[in-house]
C-alpha cells in the first residue's frame, strides 16, 4: 500500500487543488492585515491596493472550483480524495468570503473622513483583528496539516472572538453616548466589528471541513458557547454561525 | 544494420524454397487421388447399369449384379451401428463427463487408441474364434460385431473431443439452475455439439462399409440374396475382392463398378462430415 | 489498529433487516491452497451486497460457495458454517439440486442454451413444475418481462437463444435464473463482457430486481459496486477485510488497505 495514487497524474490534480489554496490563505491573511492597517492609519494607497487585491481572490476561488470540477469528472473520486476534494471547494469558498470581509473593512475605511477620527475606539477593534487573524493562521495550518486537535482548537476559539465582540460592541457604545460627534466613526467601526466576527466563523468553517476531511464525519452543528445578555440583540440582528 | 540486410535474402529463399515444397507434397497427394479416382470412373463407369442394383451376384456366364452385396453391407453397417454407436457415443461421454483423469479413463482412452489403428484382419480373427467358432457357421451378425469393434473407437474419440469442446460455463450455468447431472449431458451437452456427434458416427459409418478383412473371417459371403443375420451374406468388399481375383471379364468388371460405388459412397459420407463439422464450427 | 483510519462506529442495519445467509468461520481449499480465510458475512434480505477487491482475493470463490458450485470439482472443499435461512448448506447432506433452486447464479459470460428463447427459460420451470402450455407462457412471459426482455424477444421466442446480442443474452440467463423463483441471485461480473449500455440496462435490472430477492454481486469494477450495492465487502488474499454499507465504504472506509483499493493507490 503506497500513499500515491496509480495513476500519477490524480496526485498532480490533487496538488494543483493544494497549491491554489494555500495561495489563497496567504492572499486572505494579508488581506486581513493590511486593512485593518489601513484602518487604523488611515492609510488610502493601502485601502485601495486590499480592494484590488480582492479581484485575484475571486479568479483563485473560480479556479480552485473549475479544477475540483474536472478531477471529479476525470477521476470518479472516493474516500479520502472526495473528501480533499469536496474540502477545497468549502474552504476556497469561505476563503473567498474573508477577503470580501476585508475588502469591505478596507472600502469602509475610505469612506471615513478625517476629521471624524476616535482614535482611542480603534485599539479594541484592532484587538479584534488580531484575534481574527491568529484564528486564520491556525486553522490555515491546521488544513495543510491535516491537523484535527488544531481544528478544533480553532473550533474553539473562535467563541472568545465572539465575547471579544460583545465587548467591542459596548465599548463604542459608550463612546457614541458620551459624544455624539463620535457616532459616524463608531458606527462605521461596529460594521467592522460585524465584518472581523464573520471572518471568525469562516474560520470555524474552514475548522469544520478540515475535521470532516479527516475523519469522515461531522462536527455537531452547535459549538459549545458563552451565553452573554448581547446575545439576544446580537441574534435578533441576523447574526447566525 | 548490415547484418539484419544480409540475413533477410536468405531467409526469404529459404522460405520460398518450403513453401514450394509443402505445395508439391499437397500436389502430390491430389495427384495420386486424382489417379484413382480417374481409374475407378474409368473403369468402373461402364458396368453401371440398372442390373447393378436389381440382379444378384452371378455365376460366370450368366448376366448379374450385385444386389445382394449392396444389401448385405448395408444390413452388416446397420447391425455394427446398432452395436457400436451406443457403446461409442456412451464411452466418449463417460471419459468426458465423469471419468476425465481417472485411471480407469486414462486406461480406456489408452485402449481406444490402441483400438483405432489395430489391424482388422486381428479382429475378423478375433470374431471368428468367439463367434464363427463356437456357432460353428458364419453369420453377418458376426461380420456386424466386427464392424462394430472397428467402428466404435472412432465414436468414443469424436464424442469425448466433441463433448470436451462444450465450455464448462455451459454446465455451470445448467447446474446452476439445479440441473441434476444427467439431464446437463443429455439436454444441454449433447443438444451442444449434435452435429459433432454424428460427424463422428458418419465418420465410423465410413469406416464400416469399407472393411474387408474382417468380414472374410466372418461373414464369409454368400452369392444369393440372403436378410437373415444369423447366416452368411455378401458385403460390397467381399465381392470386390472376389471378382477382382476372376478370370472372367465381365466379373472383373462388376468388381470395378462394386469399387466405384464402395468408393463414392464413402467419399459422399466424408463429404457431408466435413460440411456438418463445418457448420459446428460456425456456431 | 493501525489500519483504522475513520473514527466511524460501526454500521449496524436497521433492526428490520432479516439476515438471510450467515457465515461464520468460512475456510476455503483448492487441494492444498487456502482460498478463503476464516470470512464472516451477513447477506441482509432483499438488500445488494457487492464484493469488491484485487484479483486472486477470493471475491468469485466465496459466491460460488453460496451456491455449492465448487462440488461440481474434486478437490475443492469448504469448511465451516454457511447459513441459509438458518439451514447450514455446507452439510453434506444438502439436496444441491433443491439449494441451486433457492440460490440462482448469472455468470460473467452469458450461456445460453442452444435451444430457442421459449425454451432456454421453459427447460428450468419444467425442472420442478408440471405446468400446463398456457400457464408456462405465462412464466416466460413474466420472467422476461422481469429481465426486461420481453419487448425485444416476444415476436421471436422460437429464435434461438445464440441470436441474441451478448447484452440480450445476458438478460436472458437472468430472466432464466428469475424464472424458477429463487430467493438469493449471484451475478459473477454479470456485465464485464457487455458494452457499457447493456451494463447501464443490467444495473438497472438488478436494482429492479432488488427488494424481491437477496443479491450478491462480485464485480471489479468499483464505480459499479458504488452504483448498484447496498453494502459492499472488500476482500484481500482471502480475508473479508471490510464489510459496511456501500455509502460509508466509499465516503469514508475505516480500513487504510480498503481506501487504498477504491482510491486507486494499491501498490
Amino acid at each position: 500500500m503506497v500513499d500515491q495514487h496509480t495513476v500519477r497524474a490524480y496526485d498532480k490534480d490533487l496538488d494543483l487543488l493544494e497549491r491554489r489554496i494555500a495561495e489563497m490563505g496567504g492572499i486572505a491573511e494579508k488581506m486581513v492585515i493590511d486593512s485593518m492597517d489601513a484602518l487604523s492609519a488611515a492609510d488610502t494607497t493601502l485601502a485601495h491596493q486590499v480592494v484590488s487585491t480582492d479581484t485575484r481572490l475571486d479568479v483563485l476561488q473560480r479556479e480552485v472550483e473549475e479544477q475540483a470540477i474536472l478531477t471529479i469528472a476525470r477521476r470518479q473520486p472516493v474516500a479520502i480524495d472526495l473528501r480533499e476534494i469536496v474540502g477545497a471547494i468549502r474552504v476556497a469558498g469561505d476563503l473567498e468570503r474573508v477577503g470580501d470581509l476585508a475588502k469591505n473593512i478596507a472600502k469602509r475605511s475610505l469612506k471615513i473622513g478625517v476629521e471624524s477620527r476616535v482614535p482611542r475606539a480603534i485599539i479594541g477593534i484592532k484587538h479584534m483583528n488580531d484575534f481574527a487573524l491568529e484564528l486564520m493562521k491556525d486553522v490555515l495550518d491546521a488544513y495543510a496539516q491535516r491537523d484535527v486537535e488544531r481544528a478544533l482548537d480553532v473550533w474553539e476559539r473562535d467563541a472568545d472572538l465572539d465575547a471579544l465582540e460583545d465587548s467591542v460592541f459596548r465599548d463604542l457604545l459608550t463612546h457614541m453616548m458620551e459624544d455624539p460627534r463620535n457616532i459616524t466613526f463608531c458606527a462605521h467601526l461596529l460594521f467592522c466589528s460585524k465584518n472581523i466576527e464573520r471572518i471568525g466563523d469562516h474560520a470555524t468553517n474552514i475548522a469544520e471541513t478540515v475535521f470532516y476531511l479527516v475523519t469522515g464525519s461531522n462536527l455537531p452543528t452547535e459549538r459549545p458557547r458563552r451565553r452573554h445578555e448581547s446575545d439576544v440583540e446580537a441574534d435578533a440582528g441576523g447574526e447566525s454561525s | 544494420m548490415t547484418a539484419a540486410v544480409n540475413l533477410y535474402p536468405r531467409r526469404r529463399a529459404r522460405n520460398a524454397l518450403w513453401t514450394a515444397l509443402a505445395y508439391a507434397a499437397t500436389a502430390l497427394g491430389l495427384i495420386m487421388l486424382a489417379i484413382i479416382l480417374a481409374t475407378l470412373i474409368w473403369n468402373g463407369i461402364g458396368g453401371l447399369s440398372l442390373d447393378v442394383f436389381t440382379k444378384n451376384t452371378a455365376p460366370p456366364g450368366v448376366v448379374g449384379g450385385l444386389l445382394n452385396s449392396i444389401v448385405g453391407s448395408i444390413i452388416m453397417t446397420a447391425i455394427g451401428l446398432a452395436i457400436g454407436a451406443p457403446l461409442g457415443i456412451l464411452a466418449g461421454t463417460y471419459l468426458a463427463e465423469y471419468g476425465s483423469n481417472s485411471r480407469l479413463a486414462t486406461v480406456v482412452r489408452f485402449i481406444n487408441d490402441i483400438l483405432l489403428s489395430a489391424p482388422s484382419i486381428v479382429v475378423g480373427l478375433f470374431i471368428y474364434e468367439l463367434l464363427v467358432v463356437t456357432v460353428g457357421h458364419f453369420s453377418a451378425l458376426a461380420g456386424g460385431v466386427s464392424l462394430a469393434v472397428l467402428g466404435a473407437p472412432i465414436m468414443v474419440r469424436t464424442t469425448e473431443d466433441m463433448l470436451n469442446l462444450v465450455p464448462n460455463s455451459l454446465r455451470e450455468a445448467a447446474s446452476a439452475l439445479g440441473m441434476p447431472r444427467s439431464l446437463v449431458i443429455r439436454n444441454v451437452a449433447y443438444r451442444a455439439v449434435a452435429s459433432g456427434i454424428i460427424t463422428g458416427v458418419l465418420l465410423a459409418i465410413a469406416r464400416m462399409t469399407g472393411e474387408t478383412a474382417p468380414l472374410i473371417f466372418t461373414a464369409l459371403g454368400n452369392s444369393l440374396f440372403a436378410v437373415d443375420p444369423r447366416g452368411p451374406m455378401s458385403a460390397l468388399p467381399l465381392i470386390i475382392y472376389e471378382f477382382a481375383r476372376s478370370p472372367y471379364a465381365e466379373q472383373q468388371r462388376l468388381a470395378w463398378t462394386g469399387a466405384l460405388i464402395l468408393t463414392f459412397a464413402v467419399l459422399g459420407l466424408s463429404v457431408l462430415a466435413r460440411v456438418l463439422s463445418a457448420s459446428i464450427k460456425q456456431k | 489498529m493501525s489500519n483504522d483510519i475513520s473514527a466511524q462506529t460501526p454500521v449496524k442495519p436497521a433492526a428490520a433487516m432479516n439476515e438471510k445467509v450467515v457465515m461464520r468461520g468460512l475456510n476455503f481449499y483448492y487441494g492444498k491452497i487456502h482460498a478463503l480465510k476464516n470470512v464472516d458475512l451477513t447477506l441482509y434480505e432483499g438488500q445488494v451486497t457487492a464484493f469488491i477487491g484485487p484479483s486472486g482475493c477470493g471475491k468469485s470463490t466465496l459466491l460460488r460457495v453460496l451456491n455449492r458450485m465448487y462440488d461440481l470439482y474434486p478437490g475443492q472443499r469448504a469448511e465451516g458454517e454457511v447459513m441459509l435461512d438458518g439451514e447450514n448448506i455446507l452439510s453434506p447432506s444438502l439436496d444441491l439440486n433443491l439449494l441451486r433452486s433457492r440460490v440462482g447464479m448469472v455468470f460473467q459470460k452469458p450461456t445460453p442454451f442452444p435451444m430457442t428463447i421459449y425454451e432456454n427459460i421453459a427447460f428450468g420451470v419444467r425442472l420442478y413444475e408440471k405446468l400446463p402450455r398456457a400457464e408456462l407462457d405465462a412464466r416466460v412471459e413474466s420472467a422476461l418481462r422481469r429481465a426486461a426482455l420481453w419487448t425485444e424477444v416476444k415476436d421471436k421466442l422460437n429464435a434461438s437463444g445464440l441470436s441474441l446480442s451478448g447484452g440480450q443474452q445476458q438478460r436472458l440467463c437472468i430472466a432464466r435464473t428469475v424464472a424458477i423463483s429463487p430467493e438469493v441471485i449471484l451475478f459473477d461480473e454479470p456485465a464485464s463482457a457487455l458494452d457499457p449500455i447493456s451494463t447501464a440496462k443490467i444495473e438497472e435490472l438488478i436494482d429492479e430486481l432488488s427488494g424481491d430477492y437477496t443479491i450478491a454481486i462480485v464485480t471489479h469494477n468499483m464505480q459499479q459496486a458504488a452504483r448498484v450495492s447496498h453494502y459492499t465487502a472488500f476482500m484481500y488474499l482471502g480475508e473479508m477485510v471490510e464489510f459496511a454499507e456501500t455509502n460509508a465504504v466509499f465516503t469514508s472506509p475505516r480500513d487504510k488497505r480498503t481506501q487504498d483499493y477504491v482510491t486507486g493507490r494499491f501498490g
